[in-house]
């Protein structure tokens, strides 16, 4: 099977009936704790197909929590998580949630792709074999196919000619613009970025960006935990302000972002911005 | 560093510059003079290190010493050596050996790998079994249980299938005599004894990987087994080798507490020569030159298991000592026919400019 890596281009965001197009999550008044201190107190949160989404917020704020809790890398105590209606981690039945076994996550799990702060690449592959491990081992496609997505995926990022490297023997933009197309192998529909860029060297930072910003048009749903307001600015067609585990305020981030109504959205902004 | 800062710690700095530190320590002054001269063109002297040069010379006096003493003292008497090293009761025991090594390896890793998932294991009555019998097992000596195994028959005189609480085996009845032979009750010993420090020893490599590495193999949606055995265990293998090697080696030679049960094993057998003829120190020797080849075989393997294992861990694998030797000759090949030892082309297998440049300096 053949992947297609860009999304037929519609013009009209809306031309498209929005139940047909996949990429839509639902969050709904999540709660979550650790050891009895809350991390998120009843957060709810639509994002449509397609749309991209940043999430800011001081650290502690529970916005990596949120984005984790999309695809069950962390468990909710309270509330709801569907990515185009389903549960990642549960099946309903009736007014009951079952917890799944592991592979029916697993297999959920791929539509949703993750680029984690610290890259995560596995060190011991090289660049190509960490982009064909998922569709080699879910027999996605052929030793052939995979390795030949790989290398479009790796052309796409910048970083053709480096798919022998190991992870260690490449920078932390190109470790990361690795990551962006491991997690674009399984061609998912909804893309998270843990601050991708807050491990990086300051002059590093731009080449990721760049990347996520092609994503930007691709018509997947991206959500970005980032501290790059301009980024955000720039990209996000939504941005989301958390606070001690608490959406604050939402809106275009010419709203957001210039005018901010909450106080402590002000308060974040003006620091940051300073 | 800074002007100031160099014209002070100079006379700390010993050779490096000496001359430079001289012309600096006799007048402030100096310092704007120093602008002047072209240190890249200074020579760098390095540092004498006095005192390796003569432990060294002491280390190869007391060396050449003892060997010295191999070649003149009769009481090694070589010939008995030679007349016993391949003798079919030594080979033998060299075999039995080996034969309890790998056996001990195998159960005691397989049994291991179990014993250390289950030690990680979310479910509290597996964790706790793995945990009671790691501290069982390393509780009770070996050679207890050796003999212990070996006696088996005393406790169990039959072992069958039957109806369970009961000691009637109607489905299937053995004598424990026979099942378990002098063989298999050292192959179990050893094992047993083995898995539960070889689940301590894969355990500490399986924590040793980075919890993102797990996280980001399960947001890719890969399973369980794949994870594992991929992405998990190839990073653990680099903490686990070197341990790994150890027990095994140690195996080797711990292998001879079997005499216990009267195996005949490679120090068994030797004993069993040297208490008939009285030449106890050519046949300890034998023992311990066919110890050093078999552990020096597994000390190679280690190496390249553990060079296997380093892949992309770090930028540059270093060459192997083969590698190393084979350059060597032939950048002496080209200097002896007047060719330029610089365009020798670097070692084979991992190609990297640095290196090479480097060698090329030297």
């Amino acid at each position: 099977m053949s992947i297609t890596l860009e999304r037929p281009e519609t013009t009209e965001k809306d031309a498209t009936p929005i139940a047909v197009r996949p990429g839509r999550v639902e969050i709904h008044d999540v709660w979550k704790s650790y050891a009895g201190v809350p991390v998120l107190r009843g957060v709810s949160l639509d994002i449509e197909p397609g749309e991209v989404v940043a999430i800011l917020g001081p650290s502690g704020s529970g916005k990596s929590t949120l984005l984790r809790t999309i695809n069950h890398l962390e468990t909710i105590d309270r509330g709801s998580v569907t990515v185009d209606g389903e549960f990642i981690g549960y099946a309903r039945r009736g007014d009951r949630l079952h917890e799944l076994r592991e592979s029916e996550v697993l297999k959920r799990r791929t539509s949703v792709g993750v680029v984690f702060q610290n890259f995560n690449l596995f060190p011991h592959l090289t660049a190509l074999e960490n982009i064909t491990a998922a569709p080699l081992a879910l027999r996605r496609a052929t030793k052939a196919e995979a390795r030949e997505q790989a290398q479009a995926l790796l052309e796409r990022v910048g970083l053709g000619d480096k798919g022998a490297r190991y992870p260690r023997q490449l920078s932390g933009g190109q470790q990361q613009r690795v990551a962006i197309a491991r997690a674009l192998a399984l061609d998912p529909q909804v893309l998270l970025f843990d601050e991708p860029t807050s491990a990086l060297d300051p002059e590093l930072v731009g080449e990721v960006l760049s990347v996520i910003r092609d994503l930007a048009d691709s018509g997947r749903t991206l959500v970005i935990v980032t501290h790059e307001i301009g980024f955000a600015r720039e990209v996000a067609d939504r941005v989301v302000f958390l606070d001690e585990g608490e959406l604050l305020e939402q809106g275009p981030p010419s709203e957001v972002l210039v005018n901010p109504r909450h106080p402590r959205t002000q308060e974040f902004l003006a620091k940051v911005l300073a | 560093m800074s002007v100031a800062d160099d014209t002070t710690t100079r006379p700390a700095d010993g050779g490096a510059n000496a001359e430079q530190g001289a012309t600096a320590s006799t007048a402030p002054a100096a310092n704007r003079n120093r602008d002047r001269v072209d240190l890249s063109a200074v020579k760098v002297v390095p540092t004498r290190h006095w005192f390796r040069w003569v432990f060294g010379a002491v280390v190869v006096f007391v060396v050449a010493q003892l060997i010295w003493t191999l070649f003149t003292n009769d009481k090694y008497d070589w010939g008995t050596f030679g007349q016993y090293f391949f003798s079919e009761t030594v080979v033998n025991g060299l075999v039995l050996t080996l034969q309890l090594t790998v056996g001990a390896t195998v159960i005691g890793f397989g049994l291991g790998i179990l014993l250390a998932a289950g030690r990680l294991s979310k479910s509290w009555i597996l964790s706790s079994a793995s945990w009671a019998y790691i501290w069982f097992f390393r509780s009770v000596p070996l050679v207890v249980q050796l003999v212990v195994w070996y006696n088996l028959g005393y406790l169990f005189p039959q072992i069958g299938l039957g109806t369970p609480f009961t000691y009637d085996f109607w489905i299937v009845q053995v004598d424990t005599v026979t099942l378990i032979s002098q063989m298999a009750a050292a192959f179990l010993g050893l094992g047993l004894h083995q898995a539960a420090y070889s689940a301590e020893i894969i355990r500490g490599g399986l924590l040793s990987v980075d919890s993102g590495q797990l996280e980001a193999a399960g947001a890719l949606g890969l399973p369980r087994r794949v994870r594992f055995f991929r992405i998990v265990l190839p990073q653990a293998a680099r903490s686990i080798i070197p341990n790994a090697a150890n027990e095994v080696i140690s195996l080797v030679k711990g292998a001879s507490v079997v005499f216990v049960i009267a195996l005949p094993e490679l120090f068994y057998a030797v004993q069993v020569i040297y208490n008939r003829n009285s030449r106890v120190i050519p046949l300890l020797i034998v023992a311990v030159v066919w110890y050093t080849i078999v552990v020096t075989l597994l000390s190679i393997g280690q190496y390249y298991l553990e060079r296997h294992y380093a892949k992309g861990s770090v930028r540059v694998l270093p060459p192997t000592p083969l590698q190393r030797a084979r350059h060597w000759t032939r950048v002496q090949w080209a200097r002896l026919g007047d060719g330029d030892p610089a365009a020798v082309p670097a070692t084979t297998s991992t190609p990297d400019p640095t290196r090479s440049t480097d060698r090329r300096a030297r």
